[in-house]
């Protein structure tokens, strides 16, 4: 991946042309081999990109939402009332039981669109939208090297990730806690678990909800390198996500359906109960995993031999 | 440029398509390994059976013959094999076992089943397991066991021989192993040691002719053989369609003997235990011939038991072991009151137990020698318990975990606790009638008795209810570290008020929240007599396998009425007091099975990261030249035989070669679609040549070489990012770069972008020329060395396109030796611009040289006149004229030195009208002429 960052620059700057200055009488190769300063690790710091990507109306207005979402619940709930419990207990019959209820709802609710939704713009958008703003040429040109700017945009499209799943449990946290106020989770098939346990679990939670929406962040990354249309790389990952679901519907499909993206993204639930089950949530993660390794190495394959004619 | 966009398009098309495609062969791949080593559940293989009615005796010495309908399973071993008797549930028949059957039998075992007396098709009457009756049916079937060349004999007329059974068929194996030594193994579940305990049981110990008549179950019991046939809840499958019940002789006995249906009737009108009602029941009890129970016992009982609690099955392996037969121990999910039965684990288990002891000759042997020399006790075991994880969403189901350990403690279990209680005396009211009762188990109502069971902790075991008035609680302090009970605990009440008094005592999991939970619905009823004046008394509770979390507490609760139980119907008052503390035992040694995971939780992200490290080593990386030319340092480009020819064959750039030195400004011309474009995106590195090479100061262009540091460019548009201001794009364009602030001269670059204010404007709300100016502004950041500029007037007004001139002229010489390069398809910015041109077209280089050498030192003039016959005339001996020549409403006038002045003055004089004289400059010829031709 580094096969860019051609050995010996660092004599460099030593000789390198002065700013503004003659470099005509530069003598030795190697202060011709690159501009006074210019370490292709230095390119494109995460500083840099996590900066250039924040101040974007659809990350903050991303940010924002899952950041409103718990209020909206809290007002949800305040208007119509507790929920009532049916024959089958879930989530929501319980969601107005604590903030940790609250927080676990909210969670419920988004996992299986909005989040996808978040992520898939995190990582889908990175670099389709540079190429579309015509930006991403100057960038290589600067130059980034293709697989630093992959690395650097990866690690912050998954920061950004990360971020929208921590925002909105957190936010929840928060929000329930005025509401509802602060005390144990109550599970919905019974018991309750103490706060500090239960805040533990919250954490395995997100953890998970990370490492299961790789698979949405890798498929998102790797199309938007494909394509130079963000919103393709955000539909198509989404899109993936939607025909995962419905193929997971088909139950007759039996444990076939264990290798579907997005069938364990639902297996965090089996951590908010007496005993924690770990095994959905790691058969949701090896399959997870699985398939953002090949997605992101496909991105940077892509990339590595990509004409850019953005 | 529509063939660029064209191109453009398709380009990642194909190469999506090919990646589609890897992705859809490497998912098929591992489908195929999923599948292989899944494999299809290999369908059962048929197993031969064969129907036969075995006539017995009716009655002990009677002549009158009863037939019971039996159905023998045989095995393919090919030689004589061992045999297991299967009895079935209460309530069933021989169908009800013929999965398990035929299971055994592909097992290797010769599987011998009936219909007991009174069920299916066979005759005779209910006995309930009685030594006459049920038991010597069992015995004659040994007999005829023994009799078949099929089976293996132990000695002649003794077949190697175990019998299982669920319920009323396990405790009819158990009496059979006591009755009949020629059985050599057995393996009840669920089923009772002392069924008068069983019905009348009292938790004080004090016997069941003082015991609390279990209604409920007794009537489920009754009325099953009564009637049709009733499911599963006794045990076994419901009955198979196809053999109904034969009619009930008698409405309210049906199929049973008068004698137990008189016990029946007397015990259920009075509530209370009879002489006759306790001799019967413990007549089918393994408890009055526990001495003579000498064979290996596998004991498999269920934890959500109402009916046959766990210390029914402790009874029997304590008695089993003491007779010194190895006794192995498993509680399991589900029971009587349902749940997951682990029927398939259930037979596994009793397979592997027969092997061991039927199956194995030294297995046989050691039970032989042991039946002929009574061996000492021996310690029960091993023993294991099914315990409940949390639910699975995946399957939706409980997961249920066996742990095990070496050795069966008994429900004292192997270690003990004392909890103190904590509660005042209380005073319970046993209301009129006992009603409305308390509820502990719904006997019988299956799925609603299994809410109990529920996660560890579930409320939904709400059926639970102690009436208020009719209850006294007394509590533990919060445990302070999880405790796991696995036994039953005990406790010690004083309690007065009343001759006979009836209470219910259950144990509950109490949450912080104040949730409390009553593990499996249990209730162990006590009948203490004689404490009008108080008495103190040891109360067994219920026997149950559960973990209590840290900050639970444990809750004993006595209750006056159950539903489930015939209670005093006379109102009393009794007082409650803790006398002691409770008592709670857990196993020592139990351990859970290591979780294990399908093979492909591991596999599959290894097999992943093998193809992701496949996809990237395998990157096809092109062709280039990655050695500098120290002798082209000092050039800051030089492109050899550069070639790009995009797919669909059309050749962008073909075979160009030209190098520029240093204070040049050089003028790339050429028409649209001419190829500069692309071959300054290739100096960019942003795409790959085909072949040729490019050098920026010596150092070969690849994508991202740390040599176009020294290049700034601008090419085909700005590209900034439209939500930040100009500032913030030049600024964090720069950090970019990652090259110190100072080397940026940003204020030479600001001012050449000229933006003033709207340079902190966001970026969105830009004219084209403003985002022009900064895209230039940009390109010069740092101000490389070598600065390349596409079309960079496009979009800019007359006045800005001059300043943008001086600037670009003024950079390159300057006197830092740095070189401009500039695409135009504008004849006139070139020629105005450019020290130096290299005309292009269809991708071939078509010219290049300094402007004045390719311009030629003089001018040609197009002179408008009518006349242009006589002007060639007059023109062509004039000296410093080159050539003259027609050219549409005129002549061309090539001149060598000659003024415009003078040759108009020819003209006139040689009396051709001039309309007009225009100077024509030689580039533009040359590069229409070159053009022209190339087109042709």
């Amino acid at each position: 991946m580094t096969a860019d960052e051609t050995p010996g620059g660092t004599g460099a700057e030593r000789n390198g042309s002065a700013p503004g200055g003659s470099a005509a009488v530069a003598v030795d190769t190697e202060s011709h081999a690159r501009a006074h300063g210019y370490r292709p690790r230095h390119t494109l710091p995460f500083r840099v990109e996590a900066l250039r990507q924040l101040r974007r109306r659809r990350t903050l207005i991303m940010l924002g939402l899952l950041a409103l979402l718990p209020w909206i619940l809290v007002i949800a709930f305040k208007v119509g009332g507790d929920p009532r419990r049916d024959n089958v207990p879930t989530l929501v019959d319980v969601a107005t039981g604590s903030a940790l209820n609250l927080t676990a709802f909210a969670l419920f609710v988004s996992t299986g669109f909005l989040l996808v939704v978040a992520v898939a713009l995190f990582c889908g958008d990175t670099i389709a939208s540079e190429a579309s703003w015509s930006s991403l040429r100057y960038l290589l040109a600067a130059p980034v090297p293709r697989a630093r700017l992959l690395r650097v945009k990866l690690a912050v499209s998954l920061a950004y990730s990360a971020l929208a799943l921590i925002v909105l449990p957190g936010m929840a946290l928060l929000a329930g806690t005025v509401a509802f106020g602060w005390g144990p989770l109550e599970i919905p098939i019974g018991g309750t678990l103490t706060s500090g346990e239960a805040l533990r679990r919250m954490a395995v939670v997100v953890a998970y909800g990370m490492v299961s929406q790789l698979v949405v962040a890798a498929v998102a990354f790797w199309l938007s390198t494909v394509t130079d249309a963000p919103l393709g790389a955000v539909g198509g990952a989404v899109g993936l996500v939607v025909v995962s679901n419905i193929i997971d519907a088909v139950t007759a499909l039996g444990s076939w359906r264990d290798l579907l993206p997005t069938h364990w993204q639902f297996a965090w639930i089996d951590a908010l109960q007496q005993d924690v089950e770990w095994d959905g949530m790691v058969k949701g993660s090896a399959v997870s995993v699985a398939y953002a390794l090949v997605f992101i190495a496909l991105a940077f394959r892509h990339f590595e031999r990509k004409d850019i004619v953005s | 440029m529509t063939w660029k966009t064209a191109v453009a398009r398709r380009l990642p098309a194909t190469r999506r398509a090919r990646v589609l495609t890897a992705v859809g062969v490497l998912l098929a791949v591992l489908a195929a390994v999923l599948v292989a080593t899944t494999g299809g559940d290999d369908k059962a293989s048929p197993v031969r059976s064969s129907d036969q009615r075995v006539e017995v005796a009716a009655a002990p010495g009677s002549a009158d013959r009863i037939v019971l309908d039996t159905t023998a399973y045989w095995p393919d071993t090919g030689r004589p094999a061992p045999a297991v008797l299967l009895a079935h549930g209460f309530g069933g028949n021989k169908a009800t076992v013929r999965s398990e059957a035929e299971e055994l039998a592909r097992r290797g075992y010769v599987v011998l089943t009936w219909s007991a007396r009174g069920f299916g098709a066979s005759g005779g009457q209910i006995a309930l397991d009685q030594p006459d009756f049920e038991v010597a049916d069992a015995r004659a079937l040994v007999d005829w066991l023994a009799a078949r060349p099929e089976v293996r004999l132990d000695r002649p007329g003794d077949p190697r021989v175990g019998a299982a059974g669920v319920s009323y068929g396990g405790a009819l194996s158990l009496l059979l192993a006591a009755y009949d030594p020629r059985v050599d193994a057995v393996a009840p579940q669920w089923t009772w040691n002392d069924l008068s305990d069983a019905l009348l049981p009292n938790a004080t110990g004090a016997g069941a002719a003082q015991g609390v008549f279990k209604k409920m179950w007794a009537g489920v019991f009754f009325s099953a053989g009564a009637a049709t046939p009733l499911g599963g809840a006794l045990g076994g499958p419901p009955a198979a369609p196809g053999t109904p019940a034969p009619p009930a002789a008698d409405p309210v006995c049906g199929r049973f003997t008068p004698e137990v249906c008189a016990v029946y009737q007397e015990v259920a009108r009075t509530g209370k235990a009879t002489p006759q009602a306790v001799d019967l029941l413990r007549r089918a009890s393994p408890a009055s011939v526990a001495d003579r129970i000498r064979v290996p016992t596998l004991l498999v009982q269920g934890q959500n038991d109402s009916l046959f609690p766990l210390a029914q099955a402790d009874a029997t392996a304590e008695a089993v072991a003491r007779n010194g037969f190895p006794v192995e121990v498993a509680w399991t999910a589900g029971g009587h009151d349902g749940g997951p039965a682990q029927t398939g684990w259930v037979l596994d288990k009793t397979a592997d137990w027969f092997a061991k002891w039927l199956g194995s000759d030294a297995g046989a042997a050691r039970t032989e020698a042991a039946k002929a020399t009574p061996p000492g006790p021996v310690q029960p075991g091993p023993f294991s318990v099914t315990r409940f994880g949390g639910v699975d969403t995946n399957t939706r189901e409980q997961v249920v975990r066996i742990a095990s350990g070496p050795r069966y403690p008994g429900i004292d279990g192997s270690t003990r606790r004392s909890l103190p209680l904590l509660g005042a005396t209380q005073t319970v009211v046993n209301p009129p009638g006992g009603a409305p009762p308390s509820i502990s188990t719904l006997p019988g109502l299956g799925a609603l008795g299994t809410l109990g069971q529920l996660g560890n902790g579930s409320a939904v075991g709400g059926f639970a209810l102690d009436m208020p008035g009719q209850s006294a609680y007394f509590s533990t302090a919060p445990l302070d570290a999880a405790l796991r009970i696995t036994g039953g605990s005990t406790v010690r009440v004083h309690v007065s008020g009343a001759d006979d008094i009836v209470l219910f005592a259950k144990l509950y999991d109490v949450e912080p929240g104040g949730n409390a939970v009553l593990p499996y619905q249990l209730a162990a009823p006590v009948r203490i007599t004689g404490a009008r004046d108080g008495r103190d008394v040891d109360i067994r509770l219920p026997e149950i396998d559960r973990e209590i979390d840290a900050g639970h507490q444990l809750r004993v609760v006595l209750t006056a009425t159950d539903l489930g139980y015939a209670t005093p119907a006379e109102p009393a008052t009794y007082q409650v007091a803790a006398a002691g503390p409770v008592t709670v035992p857990s196993a020592a040694g139990l351990k859970p099975p290591p979780p294990g995971y399908a093979w492909w939780t591991w596999g599959l992200p290894a097999i992943a990261a093998a193809v992701a490290a496949g996809l990237l080593l395998t990157v096809r990386r092109r062709r280039a030249d990655k050695i500098a030319a120290p002798e082209l340092a000092d050039v800051p480009l030089r492109i050899d035989n550069l070639t790009k020819r995009y797919k669909g064959g059309k050749l962008a750039v073909d075979d160009l070669s030209f190098q520029i030195e240093r204070g040049q400004v050089l003028g790339l011309l050429g028409p649209n679609g001419a190829g500069k474009t692309t071959t300054l995106r290739m100096v960019m590195g942003l795409i790959h040549p085909d072949g040729g090479r490019i050098r920026i100061f010596g150092h070969p262009v690849t994508p991202g070489a740390p040599v176009l540091s020294r290049l700034g460019s601008f090419v085909e548009g700005p590209g900034f990012l439209p939500h930040l201001s100009g500032r913030d794009n030049l600024d964090l364009y720069w950090q970019a770069t990652g090259r110190p602030r100072d080397d940026a001269h940003f204020d030479e670059a600001v001012e050449i972008a000229g933006l003033g204010e709207a340079l902190d404007r966001k970026v969105r709300t830009y004219s084209q020329g403003m985002r022009q100016r900064l895209a230039i502004a940009q390109a010069m950041l740092g101000l490389p060395d070598l600065l390349v500029l596409d079309e960079p007037t496009n979009g800019l007004d007359p006045p800005q396109i001059r300043a943008m001139r001086d600037v670009l002229i003024r950079y390159a010489t300057d006197g830092a030796g740095r070189t401009v390069v500039v695409s135009s398809h504008l004849l006139a910015e070139v020629e105005q611009t450019c020290t130096h041109v290299v005309v292009m077209h269809r991708g071939r280089l078509v010219a290049a040289g300094p402007v004045a050498e390719i311009t030629g030192d003089g001018n040609t003039l197009a002179i408008g006149t009518p006349l242009p016959g006589k002007a060639v005339e007059a023109l062509a001996g004039l000296p410093g004229v080159a050539s003259v020549e027609p050219e549409g409403e005129g002549v061309l006038v090539h001149l060598a030195g000659a003024e415009p002045s003078a040759v108009v003055a020819e003209l006139v004089g040689a009396g051709v009208a001039v309309d007009r004289v225009t100077a024509k400059r030689r580039l533009e010829d040359a590069f229409l002429t070159l053009i022209g031709e190339q087109g042709k």
